[in-house]
């Protein structure tokens, strides 16, 4: 039986006070902590891992007895995360308790070396533990930071935009993953129905590499467009993409490819059937504003 | 026998699904517009299918055989109102349906099977042969 949770409960204010100044030497943060704020964190914690000691296994921390000092350091680590520590600013808040339980150990057990031996030992692991899952959470709140992020320029960055009467056009930007793709291609289909287009832009200018992968879901978008009864066409290839498409040895099949958006726009005016004209004075170019739609070929 | 209705418009044929799509049903569809493509001479299918939500690769593949087959018997498909999440679905189950035509809705349908065929109504010839 481990003599750890008496001697924490015995040295309890002596160990917090020198807990606080050993952190206060190492990682002390006022510009993002308050000096309360601080204090009353250490308090409590001290007091959930003596709780804990008291009641459970020191070398395993998964059981009951040790689920207020867990969710303690989970939320005091979340905290810190979002706040703006460093993770090893965290880590060190956990590890530096270390000392002050190492002294008290030392104080209690100095008659005994085996004795003290083993609750240094018991000491060390508990400390450790107590710190991995300070860094676990921490890792955690900036992992679903990042998601939300992900998630955010997922929403953002797929608009599309209507050009001109069943003109549509889907600028991408950054690069295609299947997820994103998902997303696009549910955008641009439910577009097409909504506005009733016949033909939609996909432009790349914004895409940075273009490799196989990026190169299938292109076409399984325009795919799928096809299948509904729209046409669609790939802008905004750039000379270095074009390389590297014919490289990798991709097959873009009967899709219509143009290097610029302004190209691709001129083409489906085309195939709807308008044209832009310039006025006889020369001054304002306008586009021919044809309402009605005219049947194709005629 | 449930069928799928087959209307006649001119040299056109119009096939509306608007029940739920089972293999039977494709397969009976399948007879029925061969045959009636053959006995009215029609140069035009159009198929609606903007009602049809749900599709497995048996479907698609009879879209595709049926617009191969009415190709053999001298007639074009369009196949109409393909809803997106259906269109996702067949392009997932790599049927991209390469043989056939697809429009929007039934109005750009017809107009691209007019493109297609020119002679919309039998007088038409009449009026070609006066003109």
């Amino acid at each position: 039986m481990s003599k750890l949770p008496e001697i924490i409960r015995r040295h309890e204010d002596q160990i917090r006070s020198s807990w606080l100044k050993e952190v206060n030497n190492a990682v002390r943060r006022t510009d993002l902590m308050s000096d309360k704020e601080f204090q009353i964190q250490g308090r409590e914690l001290l007091a959930s891992i003596a709780e804990g000691a008291e009641s459970g296994d020191v070398s395993h921390l998964d059981g009951k007895a040790w689920n207020h000092a867990r969710e303690l350091l989970t939320s005091i680590s979340a905290t810190r995360a979002s706040q703006g520590f460093k993770p090893s600013e965290t880590a060190t808040f956990v590890l530096s308790l270390k000392q002050p339980l190492f002294q008290s150990v030392r104080k209690e057990l100095s008659g005994s070396p085996d004795a003290m031996f083993e609750e240094l030992w018991n000491t060390t692991l508990l400390i450790d533990k107590l710190a991995l899952i300070t860094t676990d959470a921490f890792l955690a709140t900036r992992e679903q930071l990042i998601i939300r992020q992900q998630q955010e320029m997922m929403e953002l960055s797929t608009p599309v935009v209507k050009l001109w009467e069943g003109i549509l056009a889907l600028p991408i930007i950054g690069t295609l993953d299947s997820a994103r793709t998902q997303v696009i291609m549910e955008n641009l289909l439910g577009a097409i129905v909504q506005t009733n287009s016949r033909v939609a832009i996909i432009d790349i200018t914004g895409v940075p590499t273009v490799d196989t992968l990026v190169a299938q879901h292109l076409l399984k978008t325009v795919t799928a467009a096809r299948l509904m009864g729209a046409e669609c066409i790939i802008s905004g290839v750039r000379p270095q993409i074009a390389q590297t498409i014919v490289h990798l040895g991709i097959d873009l099949g009967q899709i219509t490819t143009k290097a610029k958006l302004a190209d691709a726009f001129a083409l489906a005016l085309q195939k709807s059937g308008r044209s832009v004209i310039r006025n006889s004075n020369g001054t304002a170019p306008v586009a021919a504003p044809k309402k009605t739609e005219t049947p194709r070929g005629e | 026998m449930e069928r799928i209705p087959i209307l006649r418009m001119g040299s056109f044929l119009l096939v509306t699904i608007q029940v739920d799509m089972h293999d039977r049903l494709a397969l009976q569809l399948q007879d029925d517009l061969t045959e009636r493509i053959a006995e009215w001479g029609s140069t035009g299918v159009l198929i609606d299918i903007s009602t049809l939500e749900i599709v497995d690769s048996f479907i698609g593949r009879m879209l595709a055989n049926i617009a191969a087959m009415a190709r053999v018997l001298d007639a074009e498909t369009v196949v109409v109102g393909m809803q997106p999440a259906v269109a996702i679905t067949l392009v997932e189950l790599g049927m991209s349906l390469s043989g056939v035509r697809t429009a929007l809705n039934v109005e750009s349908g017809m107009e691209l099977l007019y493109e297609l065929r020119g002679n919309f109504r039998p007088e038409s010839e009449d009026e070609i042969s006066q003109a």
